[in-house]
């Protein structure tokens, strides 16, 4: 068995899934197309930004949509410092 | 009052004609009075999936231009009298459509029938926005595969934008209905289920169309396949997408070509 035929055992469908998902992600929020995902990080970033210094570019929120349950996914890196400032305010 | 759809999908080549034509031929065979409507000026392709094309005299840009009235530029169709072509130019280009022009040949086509399908050109400019502008019903037409999916999603953003009712607030209603699907090669993980198309674009599936010797062999003969074939898998799942549309609860199934006994057992049931 050579490597070609065991990738194929699990097919190329899932690779196009993740390829799109991740794609279009991106191109919603370039060409204005407010999905849910980007709704919320940008109205749950508003909110952290009041009280945190945060940077845009390490919060990350990610969408799992299941049968019984949706997961939504908020992660957000603080500075150390700022945190530490706002805890003792 | 009538319906105005639009069949749109961003890329070419994905079924939005052959969709045009089998549910407004599906729609006429339910007994409502349609009119399909080519917007595709210059590259026009309705008149011959209709097997009309000897019989076009005047066009949409005459109508809209004001050079022919709306009633000499009708096509009726010879097998379905409720059933109404109106071509596209094949000479002019697209900006010889007018906004205003455009939606005073909407308003007129809404007076007449009960429903108005809108044959959108490929792409995402002037003719592709036009055609969808006046819509309150958007079908986007898309194949199980990543170039299809993503141009969908394009033209969905688009919908939610430069439509008259996104424009004003209002609702504008979207579906899916995927084409040349396969479900043995989905099942074997070969293309994208309908479960991730529709995860994706995250708009309601209308209708699920297997691939099929029958849309070509339609097209062949110029006669939509609702009509050409009416039995098979192809026009069983516009017939299906049709009855959604005029608001009845449709089982989802993906209609299978075989016919037998065997075949009917393993039909298989889509989400």
């Amino acid at each position: 068995m050579n490597l070609l035929s065991f990738l194929s055992r699990r097919g190329t469908a899932p690779v196009a899934r993740e390829r799109l998902q991740i794609l279009l992600a991106h191109e919603r929020t370039a060409f204005g197309r407010s999905d849910l995902v980007a709704v919320l990080r940008e109205e749950i970033l508003a909110v952290i930004a009041k009280h945190v210094a945060i940077d845009q570019e390490k919060v990350k929120v990610t969408m799992e949509r299941g049968d019984a349950v949706s997961t939504l996914g908020v992660d957000i890196e603080l500075p150390d410092n700022k945190v530490a400032r706002l805890a003792s305010a | 009052m009538a319906k105005v759809i639009v069949v749109t999908s961003g890329k070419g080549g994905v079924g939005k004609t052959t969709t045009t034509a089998a549910l407004g031929a599906a729609l006429a065979q339910a007994g409502q009075s349609v009119c399909v409507v080519d917007f595709d000026v210059g590259l026009r392709n309705l008149d011959l999936i209709m097997g009309a094309e000897r019989r076009v005299v005047y066009d949409l840009i005459n109508v809209v231009q004001g050079d022919a009235k709306l009633t000499q530029a009708l096509i009726r169709d010879k097998r379905l009298d409720t059933l109404s072509l109106l071509p596209a130019s094949q000479t002019r280009d697209k900006d010889a459509l007018t906004d205003d022009g455009v939606a005073r040949v909407i308003g007129e086509l809404r007076e007449k029938f009960d429903w108005v399908i809108c044959d959108s050109p490929a792409g995402i400019e002037r003719g592709a926005t036009l055609a969808m502008r006046h819509a309150d019903i958007a079908v986007v037409v898309t194949n199980p595969e990543v170039s299809s999916v993503r141009d969908s999603d394009r033209i969905i953003g688009l919908l939610d934008a430069k439509t008259e009712r996104a424009e004003k607030g209002e609702r504008l209603e979207k579906h899916l209905i995927l084409t040349r699907y396969d479900p043995g090669r989905a099942e074997r993980g070969e293309m994208l289920k309908i479960d991730d198309v529709l995860e994706i674009l995250s708009i309601p599936l209308l209708a699920v169309v297997p691939e099929s010797e029958e849309v070509l062999k339609a097209s062949n003969l110029g006669s939509p396949v609702t009509l050409n074939a009416p039995q098979s898998a192809p026009a069983r799942a516009y017939a299906d997408a049709v009855r959604r549309l005029k608001g009845e609860t449709v089982a989802m199934i993906v209609p299978s070509e075989k016919r037998s006994l065997l075949g009917k057992l393993f039909t298989r049931r889509a989400a």
